[in-house]
C-alpha cells in the first residue's frame, strides 16, 4: 500500500522524459549534454588527429629505408608486428610510468600502431612499382633519389592513401581504450555511462564514435580522388 | 625508477598470484573467454565462409565483415551490451556474446579469401576427375586453403586476447582486472604488472600459432610471409 503511495508521489514529482525513463535514444540528453559531447568529439579528434600525423612523419622515412635496404626491411616488419599483437590495453599501462597520465599516452600507443599499418602499406606500394617503369626512369637519368621522388612515390600514393584510411578508421577506434588513462575522447563518455547504467550515454558516444570513422574514410577517400585523379580508388 | 621495482615486487608477491582475484583466477577466466569466445565463432563463421568461398558467393559481404569491425570500438560494444544487460539474466552470457562477435569477421574474411585464392586448374581438374562438390571442397579447396583459414583462425585470437583485457574496463574479469585494480589502488608498479602479464599471453598466442602454422604448411610460405606485408585487419 505505502508503495503504491510512494510510486504515485514520484511520478508525480518527477517529469516524464527520456532522461527519466533511461531510453537508449534521447534527444534531450543530447540537448543538455551537447557541451559534453563535444568536448569529447574534439579531444576524440586531436588525439587522432596528432597521432596520424605524428605516425605518417615517422612512417614515410622508415618505410624509405626499409625500402631501399633489405635487412632493415626484415627488422621494420618484425618489430612493428610484434608491437601490434601488444594489445591496447597493455600498451597504454606500459606507456604509464614514462608519461602518466596525459594525452601523450593514448596519442604513443596509437603512433605505434598506425605505424605498423602505414609502414606496410606504404611498403606494398612502393614494392609494386613495375620494373619496366624503373628501367625507363633510369634510361631517361634519373638517380636513386629522383627516382624515388619522381616515380616511385607517385605510383605508390594510392597504396598509401589505402593504408592511411585503414589506419585512420582503425585509430578512431583504438582512442576509445585511452579511457583507461582518462584520455580516450568519446571513450571517457561511454566508460562514464557504463558506470551510471546511463543508455543514452552509452549509445550516443559509441554511435558518435562510429560516425568520426566513417566520415573520416569518406573524407580521405575524397582526398585521394583529388590527388590522385588518374586512378581509382579501390577498397 | 620506483615504479619498476614495484613491478618486480608485485609479481614477486605470492598473494598476487593465488585467490579468487589472483593472477592464476585470471588467467584461468581470460583463457576460458578467449576459448569459448573463438570456439564458438568457429562454428558460426568456417562452415559459412566455406560454403561462400566454395559458391563464389558472397566476397563482398565477406570483405566488409572485417571493415565494419575495424570502424566499430570494441569498447562500444561492450558497453552497449552491459548496459543491455542479458536477456536471460545470466551475466556470463553477455561476455562471451560480445567477444564472438569481434572474433568473426578475421575468419570470415580469411576463409573466404583462402576458399578463393585456391587454384581455378586445381578445382577444374578435381571436378574432371569426378569429385563431387564436397569432395572438392574436402580434398582440394580446404588443405590448399588451410594457411588462410589458420591465419584468420590465429588474427582472431590474437584480436579476443586483447578484447577480453579491454572487457575489464568495463567490469568483466580477464587479466585486465590487474590493470584496472592497480589503477583503482593508483599502484603504477600493478598496472605495469598487468601489461606485461596480457602482452606476455598475447606473444605467446602468437607464437603457439605460428607452430601450428609450420606444422601444417612447412616451410614454403613460413619463408615467404616473412618478407611479404601481409593485410592488418584486427583491433589491437
Amino acid at each position: 500500500m505505502l508503495s503504491v503511495v510512494r510510486a504515485e508521489v514520484h511520478a508525480a514529482t518527477l517529469a516524464d522524459n527520456c532522461l527519466v525513463r533511461n531510453d537508449w535514444v534521447c534527444p534531450l540528453y543530447v540537448q543538455t549534454r551537447a557541451e559534453e559531447l563535444w568536448d569529447g568529439t574534439l579531444q576524440h579528434l586531436y588525439i587522432t588527429g596528432m597521432s596520424l600525423l605524428i605516425g605518417v612523419l615517422i612512417s614515410v622515412p622508415l618505410a624509405v629505408f626499409a625500402h631501399e635496404w633489405r635487412r632493415a626491411r626484415r627488422l621494420t616488419l618484425g618489430v612493428s608486428t610484434a608491437l601490434y599483437t601488444i594489445p591496447s590495453l597493455a600498451m597504454f599501462s606500459l606507456l604509464l610510468p614514462f608519461l602518466g597520465l596525459s594525452a601523450a599516452t593514448t596519442i604513443t600507443g596509437l603512433v605505434v600502431y598506425s605505424l605498423t599499418i602505414l609502414v606496410r602499406n606504404l611498403l606494398v606500394g612502393l614494392d609494386n612499382v613495375d620494373d619496366d617503369v624503373r628501367d625507363a626512369a633510369r634510361g631517361m637519368g634519373f638517380g636513386r633519389f629522383g627516382m624515388l621522388r619522381k616515380v616511385e612515390a607517385p605510383l605508390a600514393l594510392p597504396a598509401a592513401f589505402a593504408g592511411l584510411r585503414v589506419a585512420a578508421v582503425s585509430t578512431i577506434a583504438l582512442t576509445t581504450v585511452g579511457a583507461l588513462v582518462g584520455y580516450g575522447g568519446l571513450g571517457n563518455i561511454m566508460l562514464r555511462g557504463v558506470q551510471a547504467n546511463f543508455k543514452a550515454e552509452v549509445l550516443t558516444s559509441s554511435v558518435l564514435s562510429v560516425v568520426l570513422a566513417v566520415v573520416a574514410d569518406f573524407l580521405l577517400l575524397g582526398l585521394q580522388r583529388l590527388l590522385v585523379p588518374w586512378q581509382r580508388a579501390g577498397a | 625508477m620506483g615504479w619498476l621495482a614495484d613491478t618486480v615486487a608485485w609479481l614477486l608477491d605470492g598473494a598476487n598470484w593465488s585467490g579468487s582475484a589472483g593472477v592464476l583466477t585470471l588467467l584461468r577466466q581470460h583463457l576460458l573467454l578467449t576459448l569459448a569466445a573463438l570456439a564458438v565463432a568457429c562454428v558460426i563463421s568456417l562452415p559459412l565462409a566455406i560454403w561462400l568461398g566454395h559458391i563464389g558467393r558472397g566476397g563482398v559481404l565477406a570483405v566488409q565483415l572485417t571493415n565494419i569491425g575495424r570502424a566499430v570500438p570494441v569498447l562500444a560494444v561492450l558497453v552497449v551490451l552491459v548496459v543491455a544487460g542479458s536477456p536471460f539474466g545470466f551475466s556470463g552470457l553477455t561476455p562471451v556474446t560480445a567477444f564472438t562477435l569481434f572474433a568473426i569477421p578475421p575468419i570470415v574474411t580469411n576463409t573466404y579469401v583462402g576458399m578463393r585464392e585456391v587454384d581455378r586448374g586445381a578445382v577444374e581438374a578435381a571436378r574432371g576427375m569426378g569429385m563431387t562438390g564436397w569432395q572438392t571442397v574436402r580434398r582440394v579447396e580446404l588443405p590448399l586453403a588451410a594457411p588462410l583459414i589458420l591465419n584468420g583462425i590465429r588474427l582472431s585470437a590474437t584480436q579476443l586476447v586483447a578484447t577480453v583485457s579491454i572487457a575489464a574496463l568495463a567490469a568483466f574479469g580477464g587479466l585486465g582486472r590487474v590493470i584496472t585494480l592497480g589503477f583503482a589502488n593508483q599502484d603504477v608498479g600493478q598496472v605495469v604488472a598487468g601489461a606485461l602479464l596480457i602482452a606476455l599471453l598475447a606473444l605467446a598466442v602468437e607464437a603457439l600459432f605460428d607452430l601450428l602454422g609450420r606444422l601444417i604448411d612447412p616451410g614454403r610460405r613460413v619463408a615467404a610471409s616473412s618478407l611479404q606485408v601481409p593485410v592488418v585487419s584486427t583491433e589491437p
